[in-house]
Order: structure tokens, then sequence, then C-alpha cells
């Protein structure tokens, strides 16, 4: 691969739209988007993704980008959250003039305070044992989280006002609407912000510190430091995302601060794909929305979240970004055409195994957990059948089976018309 | 003017003696090899000079300054260079990216999260001028780790160089290289080292004498000889320790 | 007092003991593979929920046998179809893998079990008083628990220093990268040990579940303090592991078993309490109510004086 240094006389907007597109596109369907998805449902889900989008991208930085897996990026969110709360009651009742778009600056304030404080200890180590260690710092502040009840307000967490601050230009942020439009301008900062992170000299060497740890220590650099200030910066970014939690839910909790909630921002990162900086922003929306979605549909839906996720780890652990920028080579020669047949014949035996699998799930759960109380009789993707006959379990072995044994028959045919496209 | 001095250094693993009290001196601007045989402590040596492990007791000083027990990156940062017998990049960044890293240090960047690193014009000149001399520019924009062999030793080469070390440590460059490749190497090497002091670990006599203005045998941890490479040709505990074979299997 | 220091030590002892079982397969796992068994207590509470259900079919004798081999096939299997695939992502990929594991086994637990405990009952023929001191008797069942953990731990240490198996551990415990070219089938040794690994957690599960509760959620409340066990111990150091977990079964008996807050502490000294507002808490906390923090902050102090561990040599 020869690179070409082009030298094109570019015309001045072409090359302005060329650079800032994608981002004025961005801001464009932020925009756009409450006015299409107008539901009060929506709306909800929407605020969530923008909160999630800030949090999953910060935990990036430290999985994606410098290679630190952290169990516990939740406390940074979450301390950051509880002083937001804190500070929106303390602002309320003093009626000091500070305005509610302020109040995010205050969490990130707090996280990356946090992130000094245990940054220093824990990004001593690299590696496996950074991860227990973050794993070991976020049960703690979830233990403590219980114990103090004062900051923390026990299991019932802290209630705040939002409406109660300083009003500007008469927006109170009473209608929901109002807060969308404030999350989605702190998303839009911060991704701008962090994506400008990762194309400076310290950015760089983060991505150099996670390739290779020794050689960055022989070209100069401490990697002990790049970690730590990484670390800190992250946790600044995720305290903001908690103070938009805060401001959205007018409430923080226990949950908010613990490992399940670290669980879920790696889940949302990974899914969507460390690798690439737009991964995390995929995850956080396509999580949020399956979040929304399946916990309507199925009480097993934690479940198919762990299985999609083992998945990912096993066959795609570059995420769906990664899955997306495998075909970028393909779409530029032209030839990805030639491999969607493929596509659609391996949809076959794909679709099989996963309407079996579901249906096992499904019936195993009505069986197990709704049966006793709501008798075997169920209804799945519009058939009606009993959890506790024979045949929907024939059939969902069957697919699962047939799908699988069709599905490693066909897979070389797909890798070989792959490869042969990408040569 | 000494440029590195080494006083009695010595390492051992558990109990195993490997460095037995070396001492040595290497003027500025001088090439020096060293050489010996397989197990002598050679990359040892060059693992305690640049800080990857602890001395065991001794004293090494850089241009004067005591770095005795210094982190790999504070030498570094000091003036002096390494690069490793097994090829140690980062293999997922572009070439290119690779080069850029090694220079932001010694450009002043340090850790800075306000710089964009595409308007760091003299560190994205830099890397690109080492590039061009290590005759990567093809593949500048490709991940380091698609890289041949070859490329990767010289790509190993130029992150060594690229930060504008005065000292540069060279392990085994040529290693694992063909006839041809070697001699294309030294000629790399004495390009991009020109103007610096080199120290280098060699097993290619031919590169050895062809490169060096002073050599250095290492034998069980201790430098038996150190001299012009006619005089360390002719010395007779030389051939009876290492040479003799070396140049036989040479030949 | 002499009572409750008497009892707290043993209980401390037992609960120790416990976490050896768990800490020395999570350490032996991790020495050789390289891989941090996320996983690892929830093989834990796949044990204890075995065990229940098999008593109920059948006995807890056959169970005490049965439960631990089946859920050490369970754990070879995961390596031979799960984490063997992962390998070749590097061992960030294999934690997370072991990571979204104890989702499903925890989700799966629910779904079998249901959300509240079992009714995991102490077997008949050992469900009476060993002694009594002090007016307080002390159960049978916990004097076998302290006895099959202490067997077990006795049978470890010779399997470790008199077999050849053994021998090959401590091998790979101390140059992690030697076991391949001591000319193993690498594959199936590895295969072994995080079945084996597996198979001494639902052990621990199998006799704790009586005695603790059986819940689904107990495979994560033990989970991260089974991390900070072998972080202090030092990592791949089984004796490091065998300390902390002693350690760390005491102070958190002892906490637990002492209800005396700071706030008390200083009112019997006569004095005020400085602080008020937010951290006001802080007075009235008491040392019970710390118990379960403690040994994260023991994580957090050893790292800062001692950051590979009380007996740890390895770096990463």
């Amino acid at each position: 691969m020869a690179i070409t240094t082009m030298t094109k006389p570019a015309s001045l907007p072409l090359d302005l739209a060329k650079r800032y597109g994608i981002w004025i596109l961005a801001a464009a369907v932020m925009i756009v988007l409450p006015k299409i998805f107008t539901s009060g449902a929506a709306l909800t889900t929407m605020c969530l993704m923008g909160i999630m989008i800030v949090f999953s991208l910060s935990y990036n930085m430290l999985l994606g980008q410098t290679g630190m897996l952290s169990f516990g990026h939740a406390v940074y969110y979450g301390l950051g959250g509880f002083l937001a709360v804190h500070a929106m009651n303390t602002i309320a009742a003093d009626r000091l003039p500070i305005p509610l778009p302020l109040l995010p600056l205050a969490g990130g304030a707090m996280g990356l305070l946090f992130g000094i404080i245990f940054g220093a200890v824990s990004t001593r180590r690299a590696g496996t044992v950074f991860a227990m260690i973050s794993l070991g710092l976020g049960e703690l502040i979830a233990s403590l989280s219980l114990i103090l009840r004062g900051f923390f307000g026990g299991e019932e967490g802290i209630t705040a006002n939002r409406t109660k601050m300083l009003t500007l230009f008469g927006v109170r942020f009473g209608p929901q609407i109002e807060v969308y439009y404030l999350i989605a301008a702190w998303c839009f900062v911060c991704i701008i912000a962090m994506f400008a992170f990762t194309r400076t000299p310290l950015g760089r060497m983060c991505n150099a510190v996670r390739e290779n740890p020794e050689r960055a220590e022989f070209v100069g650099y401490s990697t002990q430091m790049v970690r730590f200030i990484a670390f800190c910066i992250a946790g600044f970014f995720a305290g903001i995302a908690g103070g938009l939690a805060a401001i959205n839910f007018e409430l923080m909790n226990a949950v908010n601060i613990s490992g399940a909630q670290s669980g879920v921002v790696l889940l949302m990162a990974y899914i969507g794909g460390v690798g690439h900086f737009f991964g995390p922003i995929m995850g956080a929306v396509l999580v949020t929305l399956l979040q929304v979605m399946l916990s309507d549909i199925t009480g097993a839906w934690m479940l198919y979240f762990g299985l999609i996720f083992i998945m990912m780890v096993m066959f795609a652990p570059g995420g769906m970004a990664g899955l997306i920028m495998l075909h970028l080579p393909l779409w530029q020669r032209g030839t990805l055409l030639r491999v969607l047949p493929h596509y659609a014949v391996m949809a076959v035996p794909c679709a099989m195994g996963l309407a079996g699998l579901v249906l096992l799930i499904e019936a195993a759960h009505h069986q197990l957990v709704k049966a006793a109380s709501d008798g075997p009789a169920m209804k799945l993707a519009g058939f009606a059948f009993a959890s506790n006959a024979a045949p929907p379990w024939i059939v969902a072995a069957a697919l699962l089976g047939a799908g699988l044994w069709l599905g490693r028959r066909w897979a070389p045919r797909l890798t070989a018309a792959f490869a042969e496209a990408a040569r | 003017m000494t440029a590195l001095a080494l006083d009695d250094l010595h390492k051992s693993f558990g109990a195993t003696p490997i460095i037995r009290g070396v001492s040595l001196e290497v003027a500025k601007g001088e090439r020096h090899a060293i050489i010996g045989p397989n197990g002598a402590g050679k990359s040892t040596l060059f693992h305690l000079i640049s800080g990857r492990f602890p001395l065991s007791s001794g004293r090494i000083s850089l241009n004067g300054e005591d770095i005795t027990g210094l982190k790999p990156y504070e030498i570094n940062r000091r003036g002096l260079s390494r690069s490793f017998q097994v090829t140690n990049i980062f293999p997922r960044l572009a070439v290119f990216e690779n080069l850029r890293c090694a220079v932001l240090w010694q450009m002043g960047y340090r850790y800075s999260f306000w710089h964009n690193i595409r308007k760091a014009t003299d560190a994205n000149d830099r890397a690109e001028a080492v590039l061009q001399q290590i005759g990567l520019a093809e593949r500048a924009m490709m991940p380091a780790g698609l890289l041949t062999y070859a490329e990767q030793r010289a790509l190993e080469i130029g992150i060594t160089i690229a930060g504008g070390a005065e000292v540069v440590m060279l392990d085994e460059p040529t290693a694992g290289m063909s006839r041809s490749e070697t001699a294309h190497f030294v000629a790399l090497i004495r390009k991009v080292t020109e103007g610096r002091t080199l120290i280098m670990v060699e097993h290619d006599m031919g590169v050895v004498f062809d490169l060096a203005d002073r050599i250095s045998v290492l034998v069980y941890g201790q430098i038996i000889a150190c001299d012009t490479p006619v005089k360390i040709r002719s010395n007779k505990a030389v051939q009876e320790a290492y040479l003799g074979q070396a140049l036989e299997t040479e030949h | 007092m002499l009572e409750l220091v008497i009892f707290s030590t043993l209980n401390g002892v037992l609960y120790g003991m416990l976490l050896f079982l768990l800490a020395s397969g999570l350490t032996l796992i991790f020495s050789m593979m390289g891989v941090l068994n996320f996983a690892h207590a929830s093989f834990y509470m796949l044990g204890a929920y075995f065990g229940f259900q098999l008593s109920q079919w059948l006995n807890f004798w056959t169970a005490l046998i049965v439960a631990p081999v089946l859920v050490g096939l369970i754990g070879a299997g995961v390596e031979r179809w799960g984490l063997r695939t992962v390998h070749k992502w590097g061992h960030v990929a294999e934690l997370l893998f072991t990571f979204g594991l104890a989702f499903v086994i925890e989700e799966l637990v629910q779904m079998v079990w249901g959300k509240l405990p079992v009714d995991y009952r102490v077997p008949p023929l050992l469900d009476f008083p060993a002694f009594e001191l002090f007016g307080t008797t002390y159960p049978a069942f916990r004097m076998f628990m302290l006895l099959i953990s202490v067997a077990i731990f006795l049978v470890l240490l010779m399997v470790l220093t008199r077999s050849r198996i053994g021998l090959i551990i401590q091998a790979a415990l101390s140059h992690p990268n030697m076991v391949a070219m001591l000319g193993h089938n690498v594959p199936k040794v590895f295969m072994l040990v995080f079945g084996c690994g597996c198979g001494l957690a639902a052990i621990a599960g199998v006799i704790a579940g009586p005695a603790l509760v059986t819940q689904p959620s107990m495979a994560h409340v033990l989970g991260p303090i089974l991390f900070v066990v072998v972080v202090f111990g030092g990592l791949g150091s089984l004796p490091g592991a065998f300390i902390a977990s002693l350690l760390i079964g005491l102070i958190q008996t002892f906490a637990i078993a002492i209800n005396y807050s700071l706030g008390d502490a200083l009112a019997s000294l006569g004095m005020a309490r400085p602080l008020q507002g937010v951290l006001s808490d802080l007075w009235q906390v008491t040392v019970a109510q710390i118990g379960p923090v403690v040994p994260y902050l023991m994580l957090v102090l050893i790292l800062v004086f001692r950051p590979t561990g009380l007996m740890g040599t390895r770096e990463s």
C-alpha cells in the first residue's frame, strides 16, 4: 500500500465540509431527533443515550486508548452525579447565581478529583492487576455509599429539583425536551473534546503505551504517568456524565455507583468496539436501546446481554465498529457487493440458530420463572404453546442444532469469498 | 570527552553472577562494538546501561552525569537511546506514528494534551525525515506489525535514533538478516549515527570490523580486551577465548 | 470478651480457609494460564446450588462428591470451548470472557432457582452442637467445614510438593513461560488446572452453602474479596494467598463481632464529635459496618506501601 500525497487545488467550502461535515451532521441529527421521535418514552431514552455516550467514551479512553481494563469506572460517574445533586440542592437553598447548564462541570471536577486520588494508587500497576485494583476500589466506594448516609443517602439516594436554579432566558429545564437539548449540547461538546484528545501528543502516547509499554519507556515516557493522566481525564468526563445523569433523573442512588453500573459501561464500550473512536458511541446507543426495549419484551433480557457480550468477546473482539471497519477496504475496492450474496446465504443458519436459542431461553424462562404462577401457556412471536410440552423444546433444539451445523459447513465459503474480495 | 563511562558494574541473577566487574569508557563520537560468545552477558550489559535491569553494584555515568539507578525513561531523556535484539515496536500503530511517538518527548511535547498533533510541525517533520532516512516512506501509513522482518529492524533503528539521542546503543542490529540486507544495513547505521556515539552488540564480524573504531571483548561477564579492530584481531587472548572460532566459522 | 475472641477466631479461621479454597484455585489458574478467572466465585456459587439440588434429590454426602466433579467438568468445558477460542485475542479478552460468564451464570442461577435464597439445610447427621463454651454452643457442621477445608489444604500441599504434576505446576508458578518447554501437552494441562480450580471452588460452595446463605448474589459478593486476597497476598504466590485468606477471614469476622463506633470511642474519652454536616455519619459508623470495607482498604494500603503484594514477585 503506497501513500500518494495528493495536492489538489481544493475549493474552500468543500474542504471545510469534508473536515467538519461529520460534526455538522452529528449536531443536525441531535437537533432533529426529538422532532422525529416525539413520544415521552423516546425522549427519555434519547436523554439516557446522550449521558451514556459521554460515559462510555470516557471509559474507552482507558480501555481502548490506553489499554487499561477498569471494573470500577462508575465510581467517577457516581461521585460526579452525587456531587451534582448536592450542588443543586445547595444552589437552590442558598439562591446562588449559578445556572443549571454549568452543573455538569461540578460533576466533572469531582470525577477529576477522585481520578487523581485513586489514579495515583491504581495506575502504579498495569494489566490484570490494574483491573483487579479498579474492581477493589469500585467495591470500596460502593460499600461506603451504603455506610455514609449523609452524602449518599443510603438505599433511597438523594433527590434534587433542577427547576429551582437560576433561570437564564426563561428556560427553567422543567420539561424533558429542554433537558434533552442540555444533554445533547454537553454530549456534543464532550465528544469533540474527547476526539480532540486522541489527536494530541498525550493521546498518541496513550496508544503507544497500550501497544508496547516497555518501548514507550525507552522513548522517554513514564508509562505510569501516561496512564495516570489518561485516568484523571477519563474520570473528569465520567464525572460530567454523572452530572448530566443527576440533572436528568434529579436523583442519585447507590445503584449509580455500583459494580453493576461499571459493568454496563464496559459492556457498552466493548459491544460497540473499543478499537475505534465511534465504537463506544454506537455501543451506548445500541445497549441503551436494547435495555429499554428488551426489558419490556422479555424477563431474561440480562441473560441475552451476557450472551451477546460473550459472543462478541469470542468472535468479534473489535465489536460492532470493528466489524464495520473490516468492510471498509472492500467498500473502497468496490468489491463489497461480491460478498453480499454469501452473507445472505449465511443469514439462513444464523437466523435458525438465533430463533432456536431464543425459543430455548424463552421457554426455559417461562417454565422456570412464570409457569408456577401463570401456568405453562405462553406466546412467542405470535405462536402460542405450552412451555411444559415437548414440541417447543424439540423445535428449539432442532433449530439450534441445524443452525450450528449448517453455519459450520458454510462458514469456510464465506471466509474464502471475503478473502477473495479483500485481496 | 567521555560520553559513557561504566565503573565496575556487577549483576547477579539470584546467586549467578552474569556481569562480573565491567569498566569501560566510550568517547564522544566513537563507534564502539561489544563482541563475545553467547551467554557472555552482552545483552544484560545493555539492559543495565539502559536501566531495564537494576545493577547489583557499580556506577554508570552519561556525559559526566551519574545515571545509576535511573528509570529507562529518565536515562532516555538524558540522551541515551537503545534498540532491542527482539524487534520491539508499536505493532498496531502506523509506521509514521511509531516514529512520531519516538520524537515527541525530545521535541518538548511531554504529556501535552493541549497541542494538536497535526500542527506539531517540528515533530512531524522530524518523523518524516527519519522515515525517509530508513527508507520506509512508502510504508508510512501501514501498521508496523505488517512490515517485513528487515523493514521492522529498520524501523527499530529509526525509533532508536529519531529522538536525536547523542548516545545510541544497538543490540544486534543485523541479526537474522541476509548478506545483501546486512550490507544495506551497515550503510544505514553509518548514515543515521553520523556524529553520534554508537555502542553496538554484534555477532557478524564483518559488520563489527567494518563499523567499529574500538572493540571490547566480553567473556563470562568480564571485558578481556578493549582496543582497535586491528589490535583485537591480533590479540592472543581474544583469539584463544573467542575470535579464533568466530573467524573460522565466518569463513 | 474471651468467648467472643474464641468464637470469632474459630469463625475467622473457617472463613479464611474457605477463602483459601477459592483463592488457591484462582492463583493456580492465574499463574499457569495468565487468566484471571472473573467467574471463579460463580463456580463456587454453582457448587453451592448443585450441592443444594443434589442433597434434595439424594443426600448431602453424595452431593459433596458429585457436585464438585460436575462443576469441575463444566469448568473444563468452559476452558475447552470458550477460553481456548479467546486465548488468541490476549489476556484482556480472556478476562472479559470470564466477566461475561459470571454475568450469564448469575442470570441462569436466578432463572433456575429463583432470586430468593434457597433452603439449603445442614445434613441431619451433623445437625448438633459440637461443644459449649460460656453458655454458647458451636455447631458441629462448622467444625466439619473446618475439617474438610484443612484436609483439602493438606492434600493440595502434598500434591504440590510431592507429585510430578505438582512439580510442573510449581515450575509454572515461578517461570510462567517455561511450561511449554517441558514438553507437556499444554492445552490439556490448562484444561486440567482450570477444571480442578473450579472443582475446588465448588467444594467450598457445597460446604459453605448450608452455613452461609445460598443465593444468586453470593458470587458477586465474594468475587471482589477473592481478588483482594489474591492481590494482597501477591499474584502467583500460594503462601501469600494463604496468609491473606486467613488475615481477611479473621479481620472480617472480628469486625462484624465488634459493635462499636468511632463516636462511642470519642464519647468514652469524654470528647465531642468534631465533624458535623455531611461527614457526621463517620462517627456513627460502627466497626461492624466497616467490616465489608476493610478488605478494600487493605488492598489500597498494600498497593501504596508494597505494590507487589505480601509475597508477590511478579509485576503484572
